[in-house]
């Protein structure tokens, strides 16, 4: 064994790649089952249906969705072809107004925004936009933001018009909705739990 | 000169111009911070950040391609196959670039269906260009494929930088596949994006610089063959050994299986391994030469190269993927301060070394030396290292007080952005980008200007 001869290298290199790419495929495989929509993980669409929120579980040690009782979207129960197909319409909203070079989803984007992980759960609906735009129910005042969000500023990095149409928008709000009864480990951590300012 | 350095040349001003253009919407993007209302309704921060990573990518993988059409037919003694073919995509890579950039400028965004995900705007985090362009830049890549392959092929000849080379060609292409669904199940989507952003980034881009390190090694330090090709194996074993797992730090948080953190978090932590490696390389060749060599400006952006590379990548990187940490530093600017400095030492200064490469040959200087190279050299480092700290001060700010004090609502997000540690940190980003962008402008410069004609020195006889 000459570990100056190039070659030993070699084999050391093609054999850890093809090690560590076995492992990632089996990896790949479970993990993928998991965060199908209906995995473990990852709740079908029609959870828009029911009422969603985030607590803290002790054995998981982290927080994570806790799916109740029925709180239909819009007031409307939806099939789950009816739920899918509105998530199909939310991320091309997401995707065709490029929101997450703005905003993260999971943290993962860009920072200029907030993240939207659970901003169906954001206190702030209840507190500030409902009684800004008028609306009696959180989802009517996401749809009214949504569409006109440069109407009801909060501060002054405001989110610009993005020319949303009443049906893309509802479809965000569907798909918002759903995005916050995924299992993310407990990311984000302590949410709406804390004081706001340091 | 063979007929494809001459298109390495062409490659190597669409990079540094869109060097240039990267650094404009960099500054504008850092301005939104601080004047929010600042084109608001006509061009939002979202389009410029896209202009902004988008020209980032295209801007390295051009220099990339350059460095390989430059050191391919001296690697192997003769010209590149189908270089007319490799001519023509060079121009077709241009006027995509050029279209897509009118077309984020000027139009923007579209509604929500597929016309606007194959002509307007993709919205993927830098995978936002259409789907056209986006065939467009496999068939580049097919086409830069089928010259390296074609060229070994017809020299009856390979060497062991070449094979790796080669060999990184199938993923580096395999991955970018990723840019063309849309998967409604953000879960699943941001699974493969991963590959795509991880694998290009943290493996096959690693591994495309480290042949073009190499192939610089030897050029300009005269290092030898035989040593460069061990530690490039090295360096694929370990940047490939802890990377490909170290994809799980990517994994945390989107709804992937709970291994992920401790997965992710281990392999994460081996990745600035290899990284130090370069750096023991590069302090060993800089004391074998003692710091002297034909190409000064090449050989010190090689240094700076390995030391960004493990400190930006390795060490910044390691700061904030361990999970207990990444809870709450993700999605901050924690994580932009991490990403200029990785970009910027993993990539940037590789190029900038490539480019002077090309300088010395083009120019026959047999040295090159002057003073403009050292303010460049020492404004960009200047600039990029105070970005990185102003940065890393507001994300900091941002995971104490928006994330862990809190608890990541709205109202806990727009806290944390009034912070003053988190505003002073933009104001100081802004200034330091400014720094940078200086040197960027006397890189140009230098980089343009014929070299000093440096008098070389005769021995003279000692008197008897």
């Amino acid at each position: 064994m000459d570990i100056q001869d190039p070659s030993f290298w070699r084999s050391g290199a093609i054999s850890t790649t093809l090690v560590m790419l076995v492992v990632l495929a089996f990896l790949t495989i479970d993990s993928l089952q998991v965060i199908s929509v209906g995995g473990a993980n990852v709740p079908k669409y029609d959870v828009i249906n029911q009422q969603i929120g985030y607590a803290y579980n002790w054995s998981r040690r982290a927080d994570v969705p806790v799916i109740g009782g029925p709180q239909p979207l819009f007031g409307k129960t939806v099939t789950e072809a009816e739920a899918a197909g509105l998530m199909r319409t939310g991320k091309l909203v997401i995707q065709s107004r490029a929101c997450m070079d703005c905003h993260t989803i999971f943290g993962n984007g860009a920072y200029y925004g907030p993240d939207l992980t659970k901003s169906w759960l954001d206190p702030a609906w209840q507190q500030i936009w409902m009684p800004m735009t008028g609306k009696t129910t959180r989802e009517d005042a996401m749809v009214e933001f949504l569409m006109h969000p440069d109407k009801y500023p909060t501060w002054t990095r405001a989110m610009p018009n993005l020319h949303l149409t009443e049906d893309e928008a509802r479809a965000t709000v569907a798909y918002l909705k759903w995005i916050s009864a995924v299992d993310t480990n407990g990311f984000p951590a302590n949410f709406g739990q804390a004081g706001t300012s340091p | 000169m063979y007929r494809s350095q001459k298109l390495s040349l062409r490659y190597y001003a669409a990079a540094i111009t869109l060097f240039g253009v990267m650094i404009l919407f960099g500054l504008l993007s850092a301005l939104y911070y601080l004047f929010p209302s600042m084109l608001f309704n006509v061009f939002n921060f979202n389009m410029s950040k896209i202009m902004h990573i988008d020209t980032l990518v295209i801007w390295l993988l051009m220099g990339f391609l350059g460095a390989v059409y430059w050191y391919l037919p001296k690697e192997l003694g003769r010209e590149v196959v189908g270089m007319w073919l490799a001519e023509l995509m060079f121009w077709v890579f241009c006027a995509a670039v050029a279209v897509v950039a009118v077309v984020f400028l000027f139009v923007q965004y579209g509604g929500a269906n597929e016309f606007s995900m194959w002509f307007i705007n993709q919205g993927r985090k830098y995978v936002e260009a259409p789907r056209w362009a986006s065939i467009g830049i496999v068939i580049v890549m097919l086409v830069f494929a089928y010259n390296v392959i074609a060229t070994c092929i017809k020299a009856q000849r390979m060497t062991g930088i070449l094979w790796v080379l080669v060999l990184d060609l199938i993923p580096l292409l395999v991955v970018y596949l990723d840019a063309f669904p849309v998967v409604t199940n953000m879960s699943v989507d941001l699974y493969w994006w991963w590959w795509l952003v991880h694998m290009w980034v943290e493996s096959t881009w690693e591994v495309l610089i480290g042949c073009v390190m190499a192939l610089v090694l030897m050029d300009v330090m005269g290092t030898s063959r035989r040593i460069v090709e061990a530690w490039l194996y090295i360096e694929v074993m370990l940047v490939l050994g802890a990377g490909i797992l170290g994809l799980g730090h990517h994994y945390f948080w989107i709804g992937t299986p709970q291994y992920w953190l401790s997965i992710g978090g281990f392999f994460s932590a081996l990745e600035p391994l290899p990284l130090l490696g370069m750096v023991v390389h590069s302090i060993y060749d800089a004391g074998m030469h003692r710091m002297k060599t034909a190409n000064q400006p090449a050989f010190f952006w090689i240094t700076a190269e390995a030391f960004g590379n493990f400190i930006g990548a390795g060490v910044w990187g390691f700061m904030m993927t361990l999970p207990q940490i990444n809870l709450f530093s993700h999605g901050t600017q924690w994580t932009v301060s991490h990403g200029h400095f990785a970009f910027y030492g993993a990539y940037v200064c590789g190029v900038i070394a490539v480019l002077y490469v090309a300088k010395q040959h083009v120019s026959g200087a047999a040295t090159l030396t002057g003073r403009a190279w050292k303010w460049s050299f020492g404004l960009l480092n200047f600039g990029m290292i105070g970005m990185v700290m102003a940065l890393l001060l507001a994300g900091m700010a941002q995971a104490f007080y928006g994330r862990a004090i809190g608890g990541s609502t709205l109202m806990a997000f727009t806290a944390a952005s009034e912070n003053l540690w988190f505003t002073s940190g933009m104001w100081a980003r802004m200034l330091f980008g400014v720094v940078f962008a200086a040197g960027y402008v006397v890189l140009v410069y230098d980089l343009l200007t014929s070299p000093k004609r440096v008098p070389v020195l005769q021995a003279q006889p000692e008197p008897a």
